[in-house]
């Protein structure tokens, strides 16, 4: 082997992964503005059975967090193990193959969905194969991952890859456990746990691949990418390493406040609320974390798009993880549950928290990769504007739809008798879903701006080789 | 070992990084599931609830295909307005066949845990042709290709309650057998239909809340 071949850092792959998941969140947006139109519209699905709400719907939701998201993990996971470990990838090939049979998993799973094989388990939608499929491929990530920390030439393991590291194996955990089901036939099987005993199982799962995958491993992405942008090291280490457990302890149990006053055993309710509000406090802690990181950078906010996204992102994170806690009340709940409030709570964390975090880490990392300038800082700086609007203007349709639904559909006159009737409640919902399908197109506009800059940023370029820096003896591996 | 000098050995032990998450993540859900699955109670069935026919399960596996759980809950919550709305709250043991549950997390549409027997089945294959019929202010999709397809063509029934009786569903021999032959001449919009009409149907007739 040559010698630049093995001293200089594979990112190659990284951003090839980089533009899957621009691609994905394009696409898998644009299935949600015209999801959106489609509740207002109803005939627009044209009679198509793959453009029936019910049918796209999933393919969003998978397409966002496991191809835009994903992805997007996958890329500075890569990244960033490689620089805080000061080594190259561990088995590069593997990280190939993870990169390319993953985006097959992702596109044939969206066709898969659209054709009906659906389990109905939230976030977990995918059949047998492909359940088998995404545990091979996630393996293989764990092995470049680890591997990579393993052959590590720093002694200390950063805390970034603590919370990527939290990622892999607990969604693992989280996957096989939920998934277990007997097939029946290529395309189709029957979950192992039935009922009350499934809805527990299922909720275990996805709440906490929100809190693994779109928290967990987004934090990874924030304490690599918040301080190498504001190039000032994390306010705290101390506070980082003490809410990582906490986080990692608590969030696990949270699951059951999906099913307040549903028929499950009370006491687990109560756990699972309990255990939410606990969650405040590491969220939080995280969040102060990462504000108090920028607190002495504060004047590049006004050059620096990125840092601007970034910085954002833990506002909105902050809100969600505020949000959430206060939702796990049962008298809260009682109001919000199946609701419009959660598919704004959901997209307060989607969108403000996970989107704007990924796209203030691809506005430093892209350039980087190929030694150039950002394109247009001022398109940049346009989408920044357009994702918190589009943001806000979704979570304010969503809490008015929501707040409205919820409170409309329990009200009872002096009598006892139901106030409203659902048809008519569902009716005034209109002028709420216009405003969302409105945010949902400024918030893809401005995706789109990002991937024409970051496109016309690597037009025509190489990615560059950076070497592998020397080792600070203060801080390399005995041996 | 102080615990700094532990935690220090911890960051420095990709290993010891490992089985810690591990054993720190997987605390929780071994605290509130075991005790779940375990729990007769949630895996008793109901006074009047059975397993599913042939035509039901053809029906409930068409539900979950087009996605109906998206927007559509089968949770029924014991409060004043949601019993007078939809009718008596849910119980688990009326849950206990359904593989999986379909309890769903949104209500776009009104929840669908007690609509059997509430309309006719008239109603209901206008409703599903064309919802805009009966209800001019519905948002949901038709579903026009449901009354041009064969019921037999959603899956193969006989492998399918097979596998549910592997799981423990009981069904005999006889009803397996048979299975295939009451699937014939009908169309997937009838085997909905079908499904549609037993939901939440599972309570003995004494208990009204």
């Amino acid at each position: 082997m040559s010698e630049e071949s093995t001293n200089i850092y594979h990112d190659k792959v990284v951003i090839r992964l980089i533009q899957f998941s621009i691609i994905w969140a394009l696409a898998a947006m644009a299935a949600g503005v015209y999801l959106s139109a489609e509740l207002i519209w109803p005939t627009i699905d044209l009679g198509q059975f793959w453009l029936s709400f019910g049918r796209l719907r999933p393919l969003h939701t998978n397409g966002i967090v496991f191809g835009f998201g994903v992805s997007a993990l996958m890329a500075t996971a890569f990244y960033s193990v490689q620089r805080t470990s000061h080594v190259q990838l561990f088995a590069p090939k593997l990280a190939w193959i993870c990169c390319y049979a993953w985006q097959l998993i992702v596109l044939t799973g969206g066709l898969s969905l659209l054709a009906g094989l659906n389990t109905s388990k939230e976030y977990a939608e995918l059949e047998w194969p492909w359940d088998i499929a995404i545990t091979i491929i996630w393996v293989c990530f764990a092995i470049v991952f680890f591997g990579t920390i393993a052959t590590r030439k720093i002694k200390q393991i950063y805390i970034s890859n603590w919370f990527y590291g939290a990622l892999i194996i607990v969604i693992a955990m989280l996957h096989i456990v939920n998934n277990l089901a007997l097939p029946v036939s290529m395309t189709k099987s029957y979950s192992l746990y039935a009922g009350a005993q499934d809805a527990v199982v299922q909720w275990w799962y996805g709440h906490n691949a929100v809190g693994f995958l779109l928290t967990g491993g987004f934090l990874g992405m924030m304490y690599y990418f918040l301080p190498k942008q504001a190039e000032r090291p994390i306010w705290s280490y101390r506070l980082s390493v003490v809410a990582f457990w906490a986080f990692t302890y608590s969030y696990i149990w949270a699951g059951p406040h999906h099913l307040h006053y549903n028929a499950i055993p009370e006491w687990v309710q109560s756990l699972g609320m309990v255990m939410s509000v606990i969650l405040l406090a590491p969220s939080w802690a995280t969040m102060i974390n990462g504000i108090m990181t920028v607190s002495t950078a504060w004047e590049k906010l006004k050059t620096d798009p990125a840092l601007k996204f970034i910085v954002l992102s833990l506002a909105f994170y902050g809100l969600a993880t505020f949000e959430g806690p206060m939702m796990a009340f049962p008298s809260v709940n009682v109001v919000s549950h199946f609701t419009d409030w959660t598919i704004g709570h959901v997209h307060s964390g989607a969108l403000g928290w996970n989107a704007m975090i990924t796209y203030g880490t691809f506005y430093f990392l892209v350039p980087r990769l190929v030694g150039a300038d950002l394109y247009s800082v001022r398109l940049a700086n346009m989408h920044f504007w357009m994702a918190l609007a589009g943001t806000m203007l979704y979570i304010m349709a969503m809490w008015g739809a929501g707040v409205s639904q919820g409170l409309l559909w329990l009200s009872v006159d002096e009598i006892g008798e139901l106030s409203f009737g659902f048809r008519d409640i569902m009716a005034s919902m209109a002028p709420f879903y216009g405003l969302r399908l409105i945010a949902g197109l400024i918030f893809l506009g401005g995706t789109a701006l990002m991937a024409f800059n970051l496109f016309m940023t690597v037009r025509g370029r190489e990615v560059v080789k950076v070497k592998i820096p020397a080792v600070d003896p203060a801080y390399g591996v005995a041996s | 070992m102080s615990g700094l000098s532990l935690h220090k050995r911890i960051e420095e032990n990709t290993g010891l990084l490992i089985f810690g998450i591990l054993l720190v993540s997987s605390i929780g859900g071994l605290v509130q599931i075991l005790p779940v699955l375990n729990q007769e109670s949630l895996e008793t069935a109901a006074a009047n609830t059975r397993v599913y026919s042939a035509v039901e399960l053809t029906g409930r596996d068409i539900y979950m295909r087009e996605g109906c759980h998206v927007c559509h809950s089968q949770q029924i919550r014991p409060l004043v307005a949601e019993v007078e709305r939809y009718g008596p709250y849910s119980r688990a043991g009326e849950f206990v066949y359904d593989r999986p549950f379909m309890w769903g997390s949104k209500r776009t549409g009104p929840d669908l845990h007690r609509v059997g027997g509430k309309f006719s089945d008239d109603w209901h294959r206008i409703h599903l042709i064309d919802p805009r019929e009966v209800v001019s202010e519905s948002i949901m999709p038709a579903y026009p290709w449901l009354v041009s397809r064969d019921a037999s063509q959603a899956g193969n029934i006989t492998a399918k309650m097979r596998g549910l009786r592997t799981l423990g569903h009981p069904y005999s021999d006889e009803e397996i057998e048979a299975a295939a032959g009451q699937l014939q001449g009908l169309k997937e919009i009838d085997a909905l239909i079908a499904y549609l009409q037993m939901l939440g149907t599972g309570l003995s007739e004494e208990i009204t809340l």
